[in-house]
Parts: C-alpha cells; sequence; structure tokens
C-alpha cells in the first residue's frame, strides 16, 4: 500500500491498520526524517517492510516520477493529503486559498489520476481518496476547502464510472470530523466525530467490501442526505 | 471540556494538547504558565489534572526500538501497555511489572513507579527502566539514568510527572513461554491467615490477595490469597499442545453510563462480598494471561459503578513490622464505618531496590487498596484512615490520592531530596498539578 499523506494521523491510522493485517507500506512525505520515526514504529510493531519515500505532493512535475521511482506499482494507493486551511484568510487571500485547492483537489486528483491510468493498464488496483463531507455542498465558513473536496469527490466519482469494467476500484471516503492534528481546537460534537483509528478501519473495510463511498460514521449519512436535499433558499440561510 | 482521573473525581474545566513531537512538546512549555503530562488518565485522584494546560501524551506513541534477542525495549512515553501486551505476548515478551488495568501509557508507569502482584521478587517498574529522556521545564532534554543525572533519574520514577515530561524510555521486557497464567487460590478465614499466607509463599512470583473489608470480629480481614505463575511451555494444557501463545483477549464490555449512586452501598457490597468469599475455592487452574493481570479491563468504564459523583481510592503501605497491628486497626475502623469498598486488595511488598525513586511508594511491607465512593462521609473516614497510617509510620499512593493534605507526605523519606531538586530546577513550579499544589510538591 502507498500512502500519501502518512505524516498525518489519519494517514498513521490507515498505515497502521494495513500494516497490523500483515500488509507491507511505501509512506510518503515532504520531509523524511519526519516521517522515519513513525515508520520505525510501524516497523517494530508489525514487523512488516515499511518505505520511506520523499515527495512534495504540490510538485506536479513529480508526481509520474514516484509512481515510475518504485519498485513495484503497489496494489493500493491511499491519498490522505489536506488542508484545513483557515477560512477567514482563504477567503481573502487568493494564494492561500489557492494553496488549498490545489492541496485538497488539485494535487490528489492528478496523482490518482496517473495512478489510475497505470492500474488499468495492469488490471487491477484499488485507489482510496480520502475526501469529506464538506464536498457536498458550500458552507459559508468554508467553501474553499468544501468546494476543493467537492471538486476531488466528483473526480473520484468519474474514475470509478470510468474503470467500473475493469478490476480498477476507487473509493471516496467520508470521514466527518475526525480528532486530528488538522482539527485541533475546533469544537466538535463527539457523537459526530471518529477518532482517526476508525478512518484506518474504514478503509480497510471499504478495501475488503468493495464499497464506493463510505461515511466513517453512519450517522453522518442521514445528515448529509438531508443537507444534500435542502433546497438552496432554506441552506443559504442556516448557520452550520 | 471536563477531565478527570479515573476516581472522576475531582474534575477541570480544560481541553488537553495532544504533542505529536518533542518540538511540540517544547512549544508547550515555553507558553504555558503552567502544565502537567497525562497518559491515558488512569492515575485515580488528581495526579494528571491543571486547569491551565494538560498534555495528552497519547499522540507520542512510537516505538522507538526492540531487540528480539535481549527483550530490550524503547518507546515513546504515551504507548500504551495494552498495545505492548497485544504486540508482544504472542511473540513471547512482557513487561516485568505491570498494574493492574493495561489501559496505561509507559510514561504513566514511570511517572507513577507502578508495581505488580510480582513486587517481592521483581519490585517496581522503575527497577526495570535503563534510561529515560526527560524534558525538563527550561524545553532542555537530558538523558537520566543509574549512571548519568542520577538525582533526576530517581526523582522521576515515582515522581507524578513533576521532573520534567517524560519523553522516551528503555526498559527491559521480560521472556514468557506461553500466554497462560498457572494460578493458586488459597482461603484465609482471618487476616492473621492470609499475612501467614503471604510471607511462606514469598517463592510464587505473583501473589495478590482480595479481602473481605466488611467483615468484622472473628471473621476480619478473611480474604482469598492468589499466586500466579507463568505457565512454562512444557505444562501447556492438551487442548493447547504446541500453541503457546493462542489467547485472543475477548471483547470489552462497557459500562455506558453511570449507576445511580446507590447501588453501591452496605448491603450490596456485604453480598456481593460474603458470595465471592463462599465461591472462591481453592485449587489450581490454568488461566489466559490477560484475565490473570487485567480481570477489571474486561469491563470497559468500571470507575462509573460508583455513581455521578465518583470515587476514590485509598491505597496505603505500612512497614512491614508494623503491619499486623496497623492493618487491623484500619480494618476494624473501615468495617465499623460500614464503609463497603468493592474492591479491597492486599499484597506484601519485599524490600526496596537501591534504585527506587525519591517519591515511590512501594517499601517493604503490607499495601492495602480500598475504593469509596466520594461523600462528606467517606472524607471523614479516610481522615481517621490517615491517622491511622500515620500513626504506624506508613504512607499513601500518589498515583491514588485524591484528597490527602501535605502532612501525609512525612512517610516519604526522600521527600525533602525531592523538594530540593524541584526548587533547584522549577522554582516557579512550571510543572504542576492539581496533586502537586495540594500537596505543596
Amino acid at each position: 500500500m502507498l500512502v500519501v499523506g502518512g505524516t498525518s494521523d489519519m494517514g498513521r491510522a490507515i498505515a497502521h491498520r494495513h500494516a497490523a493485517a500483515g500488509g507491507a507500506l511505501i509512506l510518503t512525505a515532504r520531509d523524511t526524517a519526519r516521517m522515519e520515526p513513525d515508520a520505525q514504529d510501524i516497523r517494530l510493531r508489525y514487523r512488516t517492510e515499511v518505505t520511506v519515500v520523499g515527495f512534495d505532493l504540490l510538485a506536479l512535475e513529480t508526481h509520474a516520477g514516484l509512481l515510475d521511482g518504485l519498485p513495484a506499482l503497489p496494489d493500493i494507493v491511499v491519498c490522505v493529503a489536506g488542508l484545513l486551511g483557515d477560512h477567514t484568510v482563504s477567503r481573502g487571500d487568493p494564494i492561500a486559498a489557492k494553496l488549498v485547492m490545489e492541496t485538497n483537489y488539485v494535487a490528489p486528483a492528478l496523482l490518482l489520476g496517473l495512478v489510475a491510468n497505470r492500474f488499468e493498464a495492469r488490471g487491477r488496483g484499488v485507489i482510496v481518496g480520502i475526501s469529506s463531507v464538506a464536498g457536498e455542498r458550500g458552507r459559508a465558513s468554508n467553501y474553499v476547502y468544501g468546494s476543493a473536496k467537492a471538486g476531488f469527490t466528483a473526480f473520484l466519482s468519474g474514475l470509478r464510472a470510468r474503470l467500473s469494467r475493469t478490476s480498477v476500484r476507487v473509493v471516496t471516503i467520508k470521514p466527518g470530523f475526525v480528532a486530528t492534528r488538522m482539527t485541533a481546537g475546533l469544537k466538535l460534537p463527539p457523537v459526530l466525530t471518529a477518532q482517526p483509528e476508525e478512518v484506518g478501519a474504514a478503509v480497510a473495510a471499504a478495501i475488503r467490501r468493495h464499497k464506493d463511498v463510505v461515511y466513517v460514521r453512519s450517522i453522518w449519512q442521514p445528515i448529509m442526505t438531508i443537507i444534500r436535499h435542502m433546497p438552496e433558499t432554506m441552506f443559504k440561510r442556516i448557520k452550520y | 471540556m471536563k477531565l478527570s482521573g479515573w476516581g472522576r473525581y475531582p474534575c477541570v474545566e480544560v481541553v488537553p494538547e495532544q504533542p505529536r513531537t518533542d518540538t511540540e512538546i517544547c512549544a508547550h512549555l515555553a507558553c504555558a504558565t503552567s502544565l502537567i503530562a497525562r497518559g491515558n488518565g488512569r492515575s485515580y485522584g488528581d495526579a494528571a489534572l491543571n486547569e491551565t494546560c494538560v498534555l495528552d501524551m497519547r499522540r507520542m506513541s512510537r516505538l522507538v526500538a526492540f531487540d528480539e534477542g535481549s527483550g530490550f525495549m524503547v518507546c515513546e512515553a504515551g504507548v500504551l501497555l495494552s498495545d505492548l501486551v497485544a504486540l508482544f505476548v504472542p511473540r513471547g515478551w512482557f513487561v516485568p511489572v505491570t498494574p493492574g488495568t493495561r489501559f496505561v501509557t509507559i510514561g504513566g508507569m514511570v511517572a507513577a513507579d507502578v508495581h505488580g502482584k510480582n513486587h517481592h521478587v521483581a519490585g517496581s517498574f522503575g527497577d526495570h527502566v535503563y534510561w529515560l529522556d526527560l524534558m525538563l521545564a527550561d524545553g532542555g532534554v537530558m538523558r537520566c539514568s543509574s549512571e548519568e543525572n542520577v538525582g533526576l533519574f530517581n526523582a522521576t520514577l515515582g515522581g507524578m510527572g513533576l521532573t520534567g515530561v517524560i519523553l522516551r524510555v528503555a526498559f527491559a521486557m521480560q521472556r514468557i513461554e506461553t500466554d497462560l497464567m498457572a494460578q493458586r487460590l488459597l482461603k484465609a478465614a482471618t487476616l492473621d491467615e492470609a499475612m501467614d499466607l503471604f510471607e511462606s509463599n514469598d517463592a510464587s512470583t505473583y501473589s495478590v490477595a482480595w479481602i473481605d473489608c466488611l467483615a468484622s470480629g472473628g471473621r476480619l480481614g478473611r480474604s482469598l490469597v492468589t499466586l500466579g505463575e507463568h505457565l512454562p511451555r512444557s505444562a501447556l494444557p492438551p487442548t493447547r499442545e504446541g500453541r503457546p501463545f493462542a489467547d485472543v483477549p475477548r471483547q470489552r464490555l462497557a459500562l455506558p453510563v453511570s449507576s445511580p449512586a446507590w447501588v453501591m452501598n452496605q448491603r450490596s457490597v456485604a453480598a456481593f462480598n460474603a458470595l465471592y468469599y463462599a465461591r472462591g475455592r481453592p485449587g489450581e487452574r490454568i488461566v489466559s494471561l490477560v484475565s490473570y493481570f487485567y480481570p477489571l479491563d474486561a469491563i470497559g468504564g468500571w470507575n462509573r459503578l460508583y455513581g455521578r459523583n465518583g470515587f476514590v481510592q485509598y491505597q496505603f503501605v505500612l512497614p512491614k513490622s508494623a503491619s499486623r497491628e496497623g492493618l487491623r486497626a484500619i480494618l476494624d475502623r473501615v468495617a465499623a464505618a460500614g464503609a463497603g469498598s468493592f474492591l479491597a486488595v492486599l499484597k506484601l511488598f519485599g524490600t526496596v531496590r537501591s534504585r527506587a525513586g525519591s517519591l515511590s511508594f512501594p517499601r517493604e511491607g503490607y499495601t492495602l487498596a480500598l475504593d469509596f465512593p466520594v461523600s462528606a462521609g467517606t472524607f471523614k473516614l479516610l481522615e481517621q484512615l490517615d491517622a491511622i497510617v500515620a500513626a504506624f509510620g506508613g504512607r499513601l499512593y500518589l498515583a491514588k490520592d485524591a484528597r490527602s493534605g501535605a502532612a501525609m507526605l512525612a512517610g516519604y523519606d526522600q521527600l525533602d531530596a525531592f523538594r530540593a531538586l524541584r526548587e533547584r530546577l522549577d522554582p516557579v513550579r512550571h510543572l504542576s498539578s492539581l496533586l502537586s499544589r495540594r500537596l505543596g510538591l
């Protein structure tokens, strides 16, 4: 399994879960020195092979090189990269907003697009994209992030449709709120907030059970159904 | 959010920080005026509480090194013992000393210098620590061991997190041949009998007694004494032939809500105790390691049994020479008050090794742990018990304590050295907890 964004809490949890089942891992990180202690932890815990590869997701020209430079094309590629950003900054600063858009949509989508082509050529593979419930409707309080996730969700959906007649599978994970470094300091309702380990378990289950789209906590399913179906005239007035 | 220890008393309002790296811990030390590190929140009282800043260390949970040949382990302070049990028991390795729950962190085990049922042969957890990395109040990192920074090392074992933030711990794991335990149950009709059993069975690796603290008069101190050994491979039962490590720990049951406080009353506890004592059948049996060491872990959230107000645990140790008289006085007092303690655990500690931390709880003698629901009556009773413990030269276990006064620290003979070290390293008490302020540490 290749995990892009392995230094994040979710990335770490997904990697642990996979390694616990005996799987080998390739973890990418911009700063490999920072990744190495996590890699060593996984090796010691699960006695599995863990390779750390230096990679900057935002450097689009390096994407093909990353995939072609691996000893073998992995069976599973998971993209966990994401950046919430500060919405009040993103609203007024195009450079900051662009970084949020690129990190959540442009770069992950383009990388997974290249992965999909290689999987298609080989005839099999599983692509897992960690998107967000925030991508289902633009909220006043985080539409820069939300729109990027919306783009990513749509891209994954399109890839899945394109590859539906092959043995390549595409999984979209919508974690909902997760207690991670990204959300530290935010007031999150406990019932709706998953631990990173739950995301790890959800990814493993989605791969095993051939799922397309997965909410980590099932309570998000009805909530998002309501939110998706709310008329815009009403939606634009509610604060959430 | 409301944060408390395992006894759910007292509570403070604070949002814990979750550092992932040394650098992040250093940043918190630089900007918070006062902070304390916290592991998995299994100390009972106020040791891991601070209303300004609490460092939840559970994301500092990486294994750093492990030698399959010798059992030499290095890990970050936030690693859970339950993870080590799940990962290493099947490989034939177990911790040298374990507390009664596996849901503790390694850093917490050092900070409380925890003991187990094998104290009389293995000492406390600190006796198996090779070295530790400690971040001091000024952000500097010190490697401490019995060879370098010895004073700091000794003060940190059992130092309740007050010497600095424990970052990494190197310790010895012990080899086990199977994941099973050979357990022997002995019945003691009186306190004297129980104590005699401890003393005549001091060659057993593990020993502990459950004591019926509501029994009085001629039955005072009646107990079930449990002895245990790791089962050698040669003694595997036929059903486990060739499979020395096959235990799959059961699913945990969780107590989802607090039971009403009246559930744990004198009558219900007395009835439970009488039944438990009567049903205890002397003899030998083979049990899994997990159920042997961690019976209460099978019920997640058992701390909710005592109701919303929480409970306090009271654990003391008395010098061995004063133990018979002192224990009798205390059990008399508890039985007379009719205060039912659901858990009452008696254990004989062995002689303390040279390495024992300045504030380490264990010393040679008998230790008894009791718990009581939080109430005005409980606090009054505990003050009476304090007087008895102090009169017999005993001390209280700080990891359990939520309410004693500074005078009770008199039982710690290296207290002055600990305070002097604090004064030198951290004069403004940057590292502090509700406990350290309550006790003037």
